[in-house]
């Protein structure tokens, strides 16, 4: 076994070397968020009358339960203020750990720099003991420092401990579910794609759980991030829970490394099949939908299984309402309709959010196609660069607002067949339609950056992660709402409903256009990037 | 240097190019002429300035300052008009991991415009090529003839080949010589970036030198060996004296009978009839390899 794993640490220093930035930038973020949800809202609730009243309206409140899990005590301070983390950002930072593993284990391979180190004193092993050990570091780090967070806030010691150990162990578990999807594919985004994809079912299948009164309960013990909730940190501290994400962890390492031991470098599972000797791509256009087409299948299947969730679950918003001082705050917000539908445009509002990531991705391919030399191949030959470049956004701004079109239509025909009225699926339709521009403010952002900044391109990323933190906690944090405004989000009309103000959609695709142009005529004057 | 005429029969003509990435100076000065019809060589040691010369000949990059024409336009103005006409292989091959090399020529092609169905094929059988496979599962080798059928099934004027044998393997460079001396008796022009100095020998009419961003020495064949010492060994009855002194003459060692001395082109005769004079019974004299050539300019560039 030493000598399957030699080289092991010189490996692992160079991932920290690699990662010396992008890993404590998010390790911060994360402790930060912790750290101000917590602060926040120890001074918003400051008696436990209050805390009681917030606890219940969360927790009869089916799509916040769904979004967010229960609160399992509505006494607990701290229990209140990880309402978004628990949950949410645990999704998040799986997210992160499982781009980490295959940034350093299969993405390595594809890109043959795996060959050139596997080729030096470095035991088979090595190159994913190293990435397991430097992201499980990376975890256990996040977990410290988040308990260190809840800690300075002031909130009780064992809860602080038990929520971050949560959050490590639940890293933990991720980074060997992302060991294993980084074996059975040859491409790093399809493991990236595998690793999400096992995120996102274990995110349904807690909110589904969760929801369940006297349904499959069962299904948030099945999900990570269901157990993660189930450790119930301030509220119970049950450490024993903790055993479950160590356990799989356990399993799912040895059996990482025994499938790498059986494959050879640079092959998966499933080998790669023969193609066509002729082809009949022939124009920018053809190439770049060919190449964005796979991951536009995924969003829309995942857009509408998820959007149709959400509709159907909207009319229960308003029933399951009974304190008086919500039935209050429904009179004043037009009764049960308008309720439903400020739930519907919230959720919309969501929807157009993580369909931006779509778009955002989508068009990054101009920036790799350009630094992986293709971009260099098509324009040596007879494709003008800005046809070149215009086929990608171009499909990126139709994804976008094909995706919303999908998700509003699932949308709609979720909350038409919860309550029999199938008008419902066009008014819908027509109010995510409306969504689209913001979004695709989001795409031509990084067409303006790519052109000016091409190394820069995925700065686009940071801001995009600042409005929906500024979208999400401005209101509670008090950020001055010029801040706020700078987020396309907060200038789409809120749809469906009476108060819609459209100007906002003119302003944000007249932006959109003007980024677009600049975009693509600095692209026009530069020099093409290696 | 002859790159300022405004001959029309040159194909590429550059003159003055200089190019800087940030404070680094890649091109200063650089001058280049290829006339019609002419495989051209392109030499230099690793960083001189090679690839970037031709991604500015493509108006991928865009020059800092100088003056250049391809095939009578303006590389980045007319960028899209000339590559119809010509066709690149890159340095350094990229293919789309899930494209097999059959899409990526027929794609390539078609975005130059069309390329010949009949030279397809037979380009594919030349080189050996299997254009099923996907793009991330071709060796260095197969890349690089992917990149190769790709540009050379098109009916160009101009082919500009960045290092295109870099992994080929001995049979597919001879293949690709064959193919190369085809191209020139259709009259097309190649500028052929290479460090194999056989091939460049054995290829083209004439060659261009570039060291530090600027071209050094340029000519045919012929004239550059002319620029470089003849190495001349002799047997002698007598060894006469003073032969280190004659002009042009060079690096004399005595063994014995034996002499030898590197000469340089105006120093010939003398040293002939010297040798003559001293009663020389055998003589041998070899010309100037390129390597030799190639050499000599890459040293100078060490302190």
């Amino acid at each position: 076994m030493t000598g399957e794993l030699s080289g092991t640490a010189a490996l692992m220093r160079l991932a920290l070397r690699r990662d010396r930035l992008l890993v404590p930038a998010w390790i911060g973020f994360f402790a930060a968020m912790v750290w101000f949800s917590a602060s926040a809202t120890v001074g918003l609730y400051p008696t436990e009358a209050v805390r009681i009243e917030a606890a219940n309206t969360i927790n009869s409140t089916a799509s916040v339960v769904a979004l967010y899990g229960p609160i399992y005590d509505p006494t607990s301070l701290g229990a209140l203020s990880m309402t978004k983390m628990t949950a949410v950002y645990t999704a998040l930072l799986s997210i992160l750990m499982i781009m980490l593993v295959v940034r350093h284990t299969r993405a390595e391979e594809e890109a043959g720099r795996l060959e050139l180190v596997g080729a030096g004193v470095v035991g088979r092993a090595a190159p994913m003991a190293a990435a397991l050990l430097v992201v499980g570091g990376a975890s256990c780090v996040l977990g410290l420092l988040a308990s260190a967070g809840l800690l300075a806030a002031g909130l009780p010691v064992v809860g602080s401990l038990i929520f971050g150990a949560g959050w490590a162990a639940t890293g933990l578990c991720f980074s060997a579910v992302a060991a294993v999807a980084a074996q059975v594919t040859t491409g790093g985004r399809t493991a990236n794609g595998l690793g999400f994809t096992v995120v996102a079912a274990a995110y349904a299948a807690r909110a589904i759980g969760d929801l369940a009164e006297q349904g499959p309960g069962w299904l948030s013990w099945l999900s990570p991030i269901g157990w993660n909730q189930q450790i119930r940190a301030f509220a119970g501290d049950r450490w024993s829970v903790l055993v479950l994400p160590l356990a799989a962890t356990a399993m799912l390492v040895p059996v990482a490394f025994t499938l790498r031991r059986r494959r050879d470098l640079g092959s998966g599972l499933l080998s790669d099949r023969r193609g066509p000797a002729a082809g009949a791509l022939g124009s920018p256009l053809g190439l770049a939908w060919r190449l964005q087409r796979p991951l536009l299948l995924a969003w829309t299947a995942g857009s509408a299984v998820l959007a149709f969730m959400m509709g159907s679950i909207a009319n229960n918003v308003a029933g399951l309402l009974d304190s008086p001082a919500m039935a209050d705050m429904l009179q004043r917000l037009g009764g049960k309709q308008g309720l439903t539908d400020a739930f519907l445009a919230a959720v919309l509002g969501l929807v157009s959010t993580i369909i931006a990531a779509y778009g955002i991705s989508a068009v990054g391919r101009l920036r790799s196609e350009e630094s992986a030399g293709h971009a260099e191949a098509v324009l040596a030959t007879a494709a003008a660069r800005i046809g070149w470049a215009t086929s990608h956004w171009l499909l990126a701004l139709a994804g976008v607002a094909w995706l919303m079109l999908v998700a509003g239509a699932a949308t709609g025909l979720g909350h038409a067949l919860a309550v029999g009225d199938s008008s419902q699926i066009l008014r819908i339709t027509v109010a995510a339609l409306a969504r689209i521009p913001a979004a695709w403010v989001l795409v031509a952002l990084v067409v303006a950056v790519w052109g000016v900044w091409p190394r820069a391109t995925a700065l686009v990323w940071g801001a995009y992660a600042a409005f929906i933190v500024v979208g999400e906690f401005g209101q509670l944090w008090g950020v001055p709402r010029w801040v706020m405004d700078f987020s396309p989000f907060s200038h789409s009309p809120l749809l469906p409903g009476p108060d819609a103000e459209l100007t906002g959609m003119v302003w944000l695709t007249i932006i959109a256009g003007a980024l677009l142009a600049g975009g693509s005529a600095a692209f026009r004057g530069r020099d093409l990037a290696a | 240097m002859d790159g300022a005429s405004d001959d029309p029969s040159a194909v590429i003509d550059v003159v003055g190019l200089v190019k800087s990435f940030g404070r680094t100076k890649v091109l200063s000065e650089l001058n280049l002429r290829v006339a019609l019809g002419e495989v051209h060589g392109f030499l230099g040691p690793n960083g001189a300035g090679k690839t970037t010369t031709l991604r500015l000949l493509l108006g991928l990059l865009r020059a800092d300052s100088g003056a250049m024409r391809v095939l009578g336009g303006d590389p980045w103005l007319d960028a899209v008009d000339l590559h119809r006409r010509l066709a690149y292989v890159p340095g350094d091959v990229a293919l789309w991991p899930t494209l097999t090399g059959g899409e990526v020529i027929d794609l390539l092609g078609r975005l130059r415009g069309g390329l010949d169905p009949k030279r397809r094929a037979s380009l594919i059988e030349r080189f050996e090529l299997d254009p099923t496979m996907k793009g991330r599962a071709y060796s260095k080798g197969n890349r690089q003839k992917v990149a190769l059928v790709a540009a050379l099934a098109s009916d160009v004027e101009l082919l500009l080949l960045d290092e295109p044998t870099s992994g080929l393997d001995p049979l597919m460079e001879a293949q690709f010589r064959d193919y190369i001396n085809e191209v020139r008796g259709d009259g097309r022009t190649v500028l052929l970036s290479s460090h194999i100095l056989g091939e460049v020998e054995a290829l083209c009419d004439r060659v261009s030198i570039i060291r530090d961003g600027a071209v050094v020495e340029s000519g045919t064949m012929a004239q550059l060996r002319h620029l470089a010492r003849t190495t001349v060994s002799a047997e002698m009855a007598s060894v006469p004296e003073g032969l280190a002194d004659l002009p042009g003459v060079h690096d004399v060692v005595v063994q014995g009978q034996r002499i030898t001395a590197s000469v340089e082109a105006k120093g010939m005769a003398q040293l002939m009839a010297a040798l003559g004079s001293g009663g020389v019974t055998a003589v041998t004299s070899q010309p100037p390899t390129l390597e030799e050539l190639f050499l000599r300019h890459y040293r100078k560039a060490q302190p």
